[in-house]
């Protein structure tokens, strides 16, 4: 047998090493489909507790909406459950080209290909659309599969400080001997929920001649007056060359992602990403139900416009009860506690307060960064979140850790 | 007298790793990838300033954590190149 114990044993020990680093993964089973109740069996097998979810990326609370379920169903009935193929031999239906141009229309650029996610978008684009001639300039904080599609392109690479125009600048000083510059960017970082400088960014790709990249996954749906997302915010709309989104979180959270932005580049991407040619195509009950999320917040911007208060709520109720969050304006809100073990007890009180928000930290987030991450949505009313900040200070009294300093907890905690 | 290899690679590193008020003492033997200064991703940009300030071309195979992960191993590295 090719799989001998030898083998077994390199990888149970690997296992091991990651249980004793305190970094092991456990999936917790919710039986109910998404929303801001939910019931969840932790560990998978235990009694089925019913919690407020306060970690899903269901920013516009759509993932359940009755209107999505049922044109997804309708989807179901007219186009059929799969296609059995890539795109460009026969999983094309005219559902899918619906919308790809109404994914153009929405984001304002100039065309729009769809991939199986986004972060098949993010490893496919930069190959397909790059040579060594280019230079690649990054975020340091940018999205792990944009770390990947970097390191799978041919072009060179830079980075730059996390938001820093400075050294984005100097990079791009350094690198005008280079046919194509791209800087790479979130639109919004997942991980800390600020936003990119976005009009300084496309200021300064002006001044040097470069082009601009952004993943607004974290974004499309909500961020901006009307929802298109962080070039809509900054008043760039039309200056960004390559955005790439999900249809994962926000638009439906079904699954999908896509390459939007100058029509030559949509193009290589139809005709040279790899992901997109070997990958089988989105199912057409997502596509049917993206279409419906894409109608819905078109026609209203009222569930963007309820999931800014909500944050409003949010945020000023931990800063006002003493809590250390990150300074911004999303639905991304880190509850920062610095040391791992406490992320993860106090993540674990939560719980049993009814409340479900996962702890990050290292290597998720640097070290002495452990955090709560939560997130907020339009399908929070105000109970779900009056209950969730009297978990959370109720948590947070216990650690005595309440209108404390960083410096503080650090010397209670350590980092 | 020009400045050695050595003080120019530290000088980079602390430029272009360490933020504003950062005061992480970085020194010659300072494990700066595996003591979590710098990051796998961020590497890059040390690879071409390295590249640019010598002019020469390291290959992915020589640009690794390990001989990236201090100033004295990015030295002994650099020795290969014929560059001291």
């Amino acid at each position: 047998m090719a799989y001998s114990d030898e083998i077994r044993t390199v990888f149970a020990n690997v296992i091991a090493d990651i249980r004793t680093q305190g970094l092991f993964k456990e999936e917790r089973a919710i039986c109910a489909p998404q929303g801001a109740d939910i019931e969840v069996e932790f560990p998978i097998g235990s009694a089925k507790k019913k919690v407020i979810n306060m970690c899903a990326n269901n920013y516009l609370g759509l993932s359940s909406h009755p209107d999505v379920v049922e044109a997804a169903r309708k989807g179901l009935d007219h186009r059929g459950y799969g296609m059995s193929s890539v795109r460009f031999i026969c999983g094309t239906q005219d559902i899918h080209k619906e919308l790809e141009e109404k994914l153009t229309e929405f984001l304002g650029t100039e065309d729009t290909i769809l991939f199986p996610s986004c972060f098949d978008a993010n490893a496919g684009v930069f190959e397909a659309v790059l040579t060594e001639e280019d230079i690649m300039i990054a975020d340091r904080l940018v999205h792990a599969s944009i770390v990947d599609g970097m390191r799978l392109a041919k072009a060179q690479q830079d980075t730059y400080k996390h938001s820093d125009m400075k050294h984005l600048e100097q990079k791009l000083q350094l690198h005008q001997d280079k046919r194509i510059r791209l800087i790479i960017t979130d639109g919004s970082f997942s991980m800390d929920g600020d936003l990119a400088k976005l009009d300084q960014i496309v200021a300064l790709a002006e001044k040097y001649n470069a082009m601009v990249f952004i993943d607004e996954s974290h974004t499309s749906g909500f961020i901006g007056k009307t929802g298109r997302g962080t070039h809509e915010h900054f008043g760039v709309l039309g200056k960004i060359d390559i955005i790439t989104t999900t249809l994962g979180k926000a638009l439906g959270g079904a699954s999908g992602g896509c390459v939007s932005g100058r029509k030559e580049i949509v193009e290589m991407c139809r005709q040279k990403g790899r992901p997109y040619l070997f990958s089988n195509t989105v199912a057409p009950v997502v596509v049917e139900g993206a279409l419906k999320v894409l109608d819905l917040i078109s026609k209203s911007t009222e569930r963007r416009d309820k999931l800014e208060q909500n944050t409003i709520f949010w945020r000023k109720g931990l800063t006002e009860g003493g809590l250390i969050i990150k300074d911004g304006e999303t639905p991304i809100v880190p509850v920062m506690l610095f040391n791992a073990k406490l992320s993860q007890d106090f993540s674990k009180d939560l719980y049993d307060e009814g409340i479900y928000a996962v702890g990050f930290f290292f290597p998720v987030v640097p070290k002495g960064q452990a955090r709560i991450r939560t997130q907020l949505s339009a399908a929070h009313d105000m109970h779900h979140l009056e209950k969730a900040l009297a978990a959370f200070l109720k948590v947070g009294k216990k650690y005595n850790i309440l209108h404390k300093t960083k410096q503080e907890i650090i010397d209670m905690y350590g980092m | 007298m020009a400045e050695s290899v050595k003080d120019i690679v530290l000088e980079y590193i602390r430029n272009e790793y360490l933020e504003e008020g950062d005061d992480r003492e970085v020194n010659y033997d300072t494990p700066i990838i595996s003591g979590g200064i710098v990051d796998s991703f961020s590497m890059v940009s040390l690879k071409v300033f390295l590249e640019t300030q010598y002019n020469i071309s390291i290959p992915d195979t020589k640009a690794t954590p390990e001989a990236f992960d201090s100033v004295n191993n990015i030295v002994t590295l650099l020795k290969e190149f014929n560059i001291e």
